[in-house]
């Protein structure tokens, strides 16, 4: 098994920094970078093909590489508001190994010459917010963090900052405007973070899990990590399983993993020997496949072949007993409760589709409701001001398409829907 | 009146230091977080003295405090528990769990006991989602719920 992010991740303490340094090497890859120009490490991430790990999978290195030239201050903020229903990977991460991110942050502030860095985690992760300050103080202690690292003249501070419940400061620019003091709705784009962001700065916005690859990279080279995954995917992915598995967790896969194997063999298949029926392969955002497809590689293309998104790397698992449709109710309350109230598609949408699914979960909907339901779903796609629209389309929409029969055991048949708008 | 207590005070030296002094309201959520701790809930008089140490007017900062959905503007109680609602949890039964816990405390959902000490609250995603069902008391996480562990956990806040 191929461990990068997870190597070691149960040792006893690892929390504290003594213990990260023997067990890991940590803070081992810095000599490594200060050995190199800060513009050698971007081309280093770069060639090891790293992509996002929050949900949009754009290539790190690229992302680093757009920073607005010679422009400063720059700022670093990890995005540590994981909110993505299904998704709890970054907070095992933090709770288990925190100086891996911090050593992750360090590393790509020298890389993008950033001097101040901000780990933004969500409100609920209170109890995580004293362990970070904590392991920040050790860093600090032991030079790593300050003035002058380790003689290379490479100053950087690192503060805790956190969130109060918003899932819409997961988004980059909701996230940043959220930094700032102000309701966390996000900006338009562009102008990018990397151009303006935080306060008006050059800002690169990264997920814990995309920084936590970087010690590896930096310690073992590109190759090292592009020998892993598949052509266009590389390295490992960190998939939390849930839902009616016998064994849900964090699991680290090769990138290309058919998904099947992480149902049955990392996550011991489904519960109660039940049958699986539907998955949601990368969060609540992505749409949902039916069980003919979990035979589907692991990977972006794959999954975006097959229909859906690698996302934020949540696999949810739903088993024959469940009706998807009660399952997408859920959601769309989530969106709804979620939607920042900024643009109108999104506010009025999500609010439609919950009621029409609470009608239909009811017993009380009517057939002309599922098409009323695709209509306001195309009402909304690509048409809202930021992502969370488009994610809230996408398990009602899948759910319409591929189980069609869970609709029909709320309401009868389909076949007798009339057209929208017939009165 | 409010005013920030010693050890309050303490934190937001530290808080403030964390921005640039041009952005010090940056602090806004911290300051509001602190102020909640201190209070229970974030009182009127305490937006007020925020906006001032912040250089913002109390409206504003009660529209950035409504934004957010861990603040609250009215009383809760002592303990406030919180049931992850979303989709992982739901495959794993946190519906009858909810119940369970209505039942116990004698309250429903939104509500707090007569003597103060819990309010009950319905939370989307906590992500802790492979330790489903979850269930949060003052943001401490419970993780893998059944009603013997409800029983449990509540009977351990005195």
């Amino acid at each position: 098994m191929t461990e990068i992010l997870f190597k070691a991740i149960n040792t006893p303490n690892l929390t504290s920094i003594d213990v990260y340094e023997q067990t890991l090497d940590g803070y081992q890859s810095l000599k490594k970078a200060f050995e190199k120009k800060p513009e050698e490490m971007v081309e280093l991430v770069k060639a090891s093909g790293l992509r996002g790990r929050g949900g949009a999978g754009f290539p790190t290195g690229l992302k680093w590489s757009f920073l607005a030239k010679d422009v400063f201050p720059r700022y670093l903020a990890c995005n540590a508001d994981e909110s993505e229903p299904g998704t709890c990977k970054d907070r095992e991460l933090i709770m288990k190994n925190p100086h891996l991110l911090i050593e992750g942050m360090i590393l790509c502030s020298y890389a993008c010459q950033i001097e101040t860095g901000y780990l933004y985690m969500r409100g609920e992760f209170w109890e995580y917010e004293e362990l970070m300050d904590k392991a920040i103080d050790d860093a600090y202690a032991k030079g790593y963090l300050g003035k002058n690292i380790m003689g290379t003249g490479f100053n950087l501070d690192l503060y805790t900052h956190m969130g109060a419940g918003a899932y819409i400061c997961g988004e980059e620019s909701a996230l940043l405007t959220s930094l700032e003091g102000y309701r966390g709705e996000p900006r338009l784009k562009p102008p990018f973070p990397a151009v303006e962001g935080l306060y008006g700065k050059p800002t690169i916005v990264n997920n814990v899990e995309t920084l936590c690859a970087i010690p590896f990279i930096t310690r073992n080279g590109p190759e090292a990590y592009s020998a892993i995954g598949t052509e266009k995917s590389k390295g490992t992915k960190l998939v939390s399983v849930s839902g009616h598995v016998n064994k849900p967790g964090n699991y680290e896969i090769p990138l290309g993993t058919p998904t099947i194997d992480l149902i049955e063999k990392y996550a011991g298949g489904i519960r109660n020997g039940n049958k699986l029926k539907a998955f949601i392969p990368g969060g609540s955002s992505v749409p949902m496949l039916p069980a003919s497809k979990a035979d589907t590689p692991y990977d972006y293309e794959s999954l975006m072949e097959a229909g859906t998104m690698l996302g934020s790397g949540a696999l949810i698992v739903i088993d024959d007993t469940a009706n998807v449709v009660t399952e997408a109710l859920g959601l769309a309350h989530f969106y709804m409760h979620e939607s920042c109230g900024k643009c109108t598609p999104c506010r009025e949408g999500t609010r439609w589709m919950y009621q029409i699914l609470t009608d239909i979960n009811n017993k009380q909907g009517k057939p002309e409701q599922v098409e009323l339901l695709s209509d306001i779903c195309d009402n909304m796609s690509f048409k809202c001001f930021c992502p969370l629209g488009d994610a809230a389309v996408a398990p009602v929409i899948s759910s319409i398409k591929y189980f069609p029969e869970d609709y029909e055991e709320l309401i009868g048949s389909m076949k007798t829907a009339q057209p929208v708008g017939t009165p | 009146m409010f005013a920030f207590n010693d050890t309050s005070e303490t934190r937001i030296k530290k808080i403030m230091a964390k921005y640039p002094e041009d952005r010090k309201v940056s602090a806004l959520l911290p300051l509001l977080t602190l102020a909640q701790a201190q209070e229970g809930y974030v009182t009127p008089e305490a937006m007020v003295e925020i906006g001032q140490r912040l250089d913002v007017s109390p409206a504003y900062v009660e529209s950035v405090c409504t934004f957010y959905t861990m603040y609250y503007t009215k009383p809760v109680g002592k303990y406030v528990v919180k049931f992850c609602i979303n989709i992982s949890c739901h495959l794993n039964g946190c519906d009858n769990l909810m119940e369970y816990a209505e039942k116990k405390l004698g309250i429903k959902e939104g509500e707090t006991t007569p003597d103060k000490k819990f309010t009950l609250l319905k939370e989307e995603c906590l992500a802790a989602c492979t330790e489903a069902p979850v269930m949060q008391v003052n943001n401490k996480y419970h993780v893998n719920m059944t009603p013997e562990k409800i029983d449990q956990v509540l009977g351990s806040y005195k």
